[in-house]
């Protein structure tokens, strides 16, 4: 069995006095699609920050594709990372957040293309091929020279994944991406990540609340609560035979069934 | 180059006058604090009037006084005022200098607090058939003060820091009595540093003074009796 | 006298301060950048330095620092001129009010910013330099704008230390002739002129910086 691209090993987190993880263990293999959901609060988006060191840990190991994302080897012991190494590390991983968090002083493509000219040290030319091949996957081909905030929340985050993408990350994370939209601009960005899961081989870690979406394309379905995992498995038999009570509630709760 | 040593003795001689000229400092920004609040009351309500050639004009008024000098504002009055016949003191000028400056600053504060208070105060006053006196005085002033306090202490603050320019019109205040020891003795090390120090241990005082107004006093406004 | 001699004179003053303005802002930007930048990044002994520095110019008063760096300093073997000291006092106070624009416009980019650099693997500088500082000037250019306008206003206080700015020239007519109103009147006038220049030029610059950031500009 080939070694899974994600792991959290007996992973404690905690703010303040609240305990976020105690003892979290979890694991997601190459190329799997797991969404993530639950009530707000469970700890869900943590889950990614940490992934995409936004924020630390206090106990545990993490492994990214075999190697420890908070800690290195040091003279044969594990010492806390240096920005090195999380530097080194965050190259397998990409985020798409919840508020999109474009740059606003930079044009679409320069959103785009600053990283990789930047961090990648691609040619500009280089850039803005994949820029340009990037907006016409997310079909906003016509807007690269906008600002993003001449755009609407839809339009800001395709911008948002094709600013993620062009870093080609292994493990792409999505972070609630609809939440903040209109519920008529839903679609455009589902749509974005439908035919990414379709034609390209990804990790694709998704927290999120929409349920028929998960459902549709997800590898596997995580349903969290306080800081566990209470029930997973395909989406067939969460959405359709949940085992556990906690997540009959959410979901009739959530889709009132 | 004189070898120059920090010297207590000299230190004690002269704490005693530079605390006594302290009190003419505390004076001036004590008279000045209530002259300015009272003219940017008047600039505030002024800009707040029906009419629109009284609100550019004092707009364009507190503009001009706030962009051009305190320094200038004080010589103004001590130079120009004479001409009109009006003698003042040097206190009394540079009242009148801080109180008018300043005035122009908190008028905007001033402005922005009454404007923060809920819409609904004014309709309800309205409604109620209030006179536009009684709806300021009894319902909207009230309210609008506590959030007014921190700015308008940072101003006086502020204030209380330029009084050394009146030792520009020969007051004794600190500065100008430091200078004039620093003059007599040829030091002026200990004297400046005191000064320094005393304006640093006031503000500062007064920082927390102000602090603890804030903290005290009625979130929920209060009614004048 | 007659009016033109009484402005020309004057005319002279405001050059001198103008030269005064023009030396002391590009210190008082950098001391307000370096010390900014250290209180908010910089390891625990230098964020106090910064602080202390703050701390020392904004809770003193502008004349006393001037006093302090004309007529303590001589003693201490550092002999400088008015000029000189004019500059340096007047720069460090504006500066260490600039410290606290600049400190706090940084922290106005919204915390995304930051997260979303991070996740595309910006170090800290490229983080700082080309996603974090672009944003936080255009917050900076009011409140720089109004610091500008309190260093032309600081400006006549090196009148005392014998400096022949606009206002020392027009206290000197004033001594001379019996033209006061008319004196002083230009001179007020003169200053709200570079004020109002200022002013204009902060707009100007606030408008242009603001392309694309849903401030003005574009939308």
């Amino acid at each position: 069995m080939s070694q899974p691209i994600i792991e959290f090993k007996n992973v404690q987190k905690r703010f303040g006095d609240t305990t976020i993880f105690d003892d979290f263990s979890f694991k997601v293999e190459e190329n799997e699609i797991v969404s993530i959901i639950g009530p707000s609060g469970s700890g869900k988006s943590t889950l990614l920050r940490i992934l995409m060191t936004l924020e630390g840990i206090d106990g545990g190991y993490i492994n990214v594709a075999g190697e420890s994302l908070w800690h290195m080897l040091w003279n044969d012991r594990y010492v806390p990372a240096s920005n090195k190494h999380l530097h080194k590390m965050r190259e397998q991983l990409g985020m798409v957040f919840q508020h999109f968090n474009l740059f606003p002083h930079m044009t679409v493509k320069r959103n785009i293309t600053e990283a990789p000219m930047r961090v990648k040290g691609l040619s500009r030319q280089d850039a803005e091929e994949s820029a340009e091949a990037l907006l016409e996957l997310v079909g906003l081909a016509d807007k690269a020279e906008s600002y993003p905030n001449d755009l609407s929340g839809g339009q800001k985050q395709r911008v948002g994944i094709a600013r993620a993408l062009a870093m080609r990350p292994a493990i792409l994370l999505l972070d609630e991406i609809t939440s903040a939209l209109d519920p008529e601009l839903v679609d455009e960005v589902l749509d974005v990540i439908r035919n990414l899961a379709k034609e390209q081989s990804f990790t694709m870690l998704l927290v999120t609340h929409e349920m028929y979406f998960a459902r549709e394309i997800s590898d596997r379905v995580c349903f969290f609560d306080k800081g566990k995992i209470v029930e997973e498995g395909v989406p067939e038999d969460i959405f359709s035979a949940p085992r556990e009570e906690r997540t009959q509630a959410f979901l009739n709760a959530y889709l009132g069934q | 180059m004189i070898e120059l040593n920090w010297d207590w003795t000299f230190v004690w001689q002269v704490l005693p006058m530079i605390l006594s000229a302290a009190k003419v400092t505390l004076l001036a920004t004590f008279l000045g604090s209530l002259l300015a609040i009272c003219v940017g009351l008047i600039f505030a309500l002024l800009r707040r009037g029906s009419s629109k050639t009284v609100r550019v004009t004092v707009y364009w008024l507190m503009e001009f006084i706030r962009s051009t000098p305190l320094l200038v504002q004080i010589f103004f009055l001590y130079y120009v005022m004479p001409e009109f016949g009006l003698s003042m003191s040097p206190l009394m000028t540079g009242v009148i200098a801080l109180g008018v400056h300043y005035g122009a600053y908190l008028s905007e504060v001033f402005r922005s607090g009454i404007e923060g208070v809920d819409k609904g105060q004014w309709e309800a006053s309205r409604a109620l058939n209030l006179t536009s006196f009684d709806t300021y005085k009894d319902i909207i002033l009230p309210q609008a003060i506590r959030p007014m306090i921190p700015a308008t202490g940072n101003y006086i603050i502020a204030m209380f820091k330029e009084t050394p320019q009146l030792s520009a019109i020969t007051l004794l205040e600190m500065l100008q009595v430091a200078k004039i020891i620093g003059s007599e003795n040829f030091r002026y090390l200990e004297p400046f540093t005191l000064v320094g120090i005393l304006y640093l241990v006031f503000s500062v005082l007064a920082a927390y003074g102000i602090h603890q107004i804030e903290k005290r006093f009625p979130k929920e406004g209060f009614s004048l009796k | 006298m007659e009016f033109g001699e009484i402005v020309s004179v004057l005319l002279q003053g405001a050059i001198v301060t103008i030269k005064i303005v023009a030396m002391a802002l590009p210190l008082a930007a950098f001391m307000a950048f370096t010390f900014g930048l250290v209180r908010l990044y910089a390891p625990a002994p230098f964020k106090q330095l910064s602080i202390l520095y703050i701390e020392f110019f904004r809770g003193t008063s502008a004349l006393i620092q001037l006093y302090w760096i004309y007529f303590v300093l001589p003693f201490f073997g550092l002999s400088i001129d008015a000029m000189t000291a004019g500059v340096i006092a007047l720069g460090l106070n504006i500066g260490a009010y600039g410290t606290e624009v600049v400190r706090g416009a940084i922290q106005a980019v919204p915390k995304g910013q930051y997260e979303a650099s991070v996740a595309l693997n910006f170090t800290s500088s490229q983080r700082l330099l080309r996603i974090i500082l672009p944003q936080a000037l255009v917050n900076m250019i009011p409140p720089f704008g109004n610091l500008a306008i309190e260093l032309v206003k600081a400006t006549s206080l090196v009148s005392l230390i014998t400096i022949a700015d606009l206002t020392f020239k027009a206290k000197s007519l004033a001594d001379m002739t019996l033209q006061v109103g008319e004196i002083f009147v230009v001179v007020l006038v003169l200053y709200f002129a570079m004020a109002q220049c200022l002013s204009l030029f902060f707009r100007y610059l606030e408008k242009r910086l603001s392309r694309g950031l849903g401030r003005g500009g574009m939308n």
